[in-house]
């Protein structure tokens, strides 16, 4: 069960973000909650220092840009088969 | 990358088979020499014959008038648009580099707990690397102060970080020479250092939002280490995103500068935007300050009023104003700090570039 938060205030950059984890999370078939971290706060609190802030289990896999799909679905698959 | 480039993989493939022990990231790099060293030749070549190419094709291929406003103006913009470009993809791939050594997590661990002075000299000079776009302005801020950075330091961060950037530097090295280029570095500096200093000074603590220094410090991102292919790979990815996202913008600069610049004439400026008007520093601040542009478009702006007879100090405090301070980012800001603070940083740095403005026009 993956726990997958996106950080960011619904820019156009975060939105693009939540679109591509769809699809990847529509390919992978695995199962997972995906929250989107859109106050301030809890994106900071997350540690998320540049939106958009993509957060797997707790981890900061990326932020500041817009990873690519094969990019999500690494970062997926690794927190998937831990 | 979106798609993998089957070549790569078969080059990977190749790799493992012939030498077990050579880590693929060193192969990959080798593949982006091999790849990047001709590109650079090109670059060159193409940097080094643009000027007479450029007045070939306007004045002997087009059979301009080389003293007609028309081909002065087409002249101009046939030199300046690829060679700008030429310039910002070269040094935004390389500051795409730079800028994987500097994340924001070892920015703010060098920062905590830094005394005033030294510490806003030195977030000062790491706004300078460390990435950074308005739109996470209140992330940062919020990561920043809860960590224990001080305030009047955060601030020497957020001033220089959008002021002192590369893209402006380079764009003024190429158009102006490192005189101008240095120029604006340390005046920039120097107000990102000052101002910050000065907001530290006035204890300004409680008029920032009270819910922001309740906020947990996060974590931030684990800090891995990096491939130099990866850097190369951010390099790529920066050029991509920042030269794809500004470009039009340099080129309806490019234009609005070969438009004065053909048909503006000499010292039209001079009255206006010269060094006997003293009120024309304020009134550039005064305009700039809500106007918001990047760097690369605001430069053959900045050119083409230089070459009219605008004084120096004039220009350069309109361009600080322009790219230093915008209504966005104050905007957004909002969100984390109270408007009294708000006010003071505002007036602050708009103070310092008003003092830069008149220094500059006393010194040339």
């Amino acid at each position: 069960m993956l726990d997958i938060k996106v950080a960011g205030p619904g820019c156009k950059n975060c939105q693009e973000v939540k679109i591509r984890l769809a699809k990847v999370l529509a390919e992978l078939k695995v199962e997972s909650t995906v929250r989107e971290l859109k106050e301030y706060q809890d994106i900071a609190g997350a540690g998320v220092m540049m939106t958009p802030g993509l957060i797997v289990n707790g981890k900061i896999v990326s932020q500041g840009k817009i990873p690519s799909e094969d990019l999500i679905k690494g970062w997926l698959q690794e927190a998937a088969g831990r | 990358m979106a798609q993998q480039d089957p070549v790569e993989n078969t080059a990977l493939a190749a790799a493992v088979v012939v030498a077990q022990n050579s880590p693929a990231p060193t192969l990959k790099l080798g593949r982006y020499v091999l790849l990047g060293l001709p590109l650079l030749a090109l670059w060159v070549g193409v940097y080094w014959i643009l000027e007479p190419l450029s007045k070939w094709i306007t004045f002997d291929l087009a059979a301009m008038a080389s003293d007609s406003r028309l081909g002065m103006a087409i002249q101009f913009f046939v030199f300046e648009a690829p060679k700008v470009l030429l310039l910002l993809t070269l040094v935004v791939f390389g500051v795409g580099i730079l800028r994987t050594f500097f994340t924001p997590e070892r920015t703010r661990r060098i920062l905590a707990g830094k005394r005033e002075s030294a510490g806003n000299v030195l977030a000062a000079l790491l706004g300078i690397v460390t990435p950074f776009c308005s739109c996470s302005a209140v992330p940062l801020f919020i990561g920043f102060v809860t960590a224990g950075v001080p305030l009047g330091v955060t601030f020497s961060f957020l001033v220089s970080a959008p002021m002192v950037n590369e893209v402006a530097l380079v764009m003024l090295f190429g158009l102006f020479g490192w005189k101008v280029a240095g120029l604006y570095a340390g005046t920039g500096v120097a107000i990102a250092i000052i101002s910050g200093w000065i907001i530290g000074r006035l204890k300004m603590e409680r008029h920032v939002e009270p819910w922001v220094y309740a906020t947990p410090v996060g974590q931030g991102a684990d800090e891995e280490s990096m491939s130099w292919a990866l850097r190369v790979e951010a390099g790529v990815a920066a050029v991509k995103d920042i030269v794809g996202k500004v470009w039009p913008y340099v080129l309806a600069g490019i234009a609005v500068g070969a438009g004065i610049h053909g048909y503006v004439p000499e010292n039209f400026m001079a009255s206006i935007m010269g060094k006997d008007a003293w009120w024309a520093v304020p009134v550039a601040v005064v305009i700039g300050v809500p106007m918001y542009s990047n760097a690369a478009g605001i430069i053959p702006v900045v050119q083409a009023l230089l070459e009219k007879g605008a004084a120096l100090g004039t220009v350069l405090a309109f361009m600080m104003a322009v790219i230093g301070l915008s209504l966005p980012e104050v905007i957004i800001l909002r969100k984390v700090l109270k408007l009294r603070l708000i006010g003071v940083f505002v007036g602050i740095v708009a103070a310092g570039i008003l003092i830069v403005g008149y220094l500059f026009n006393i010194i040339f």
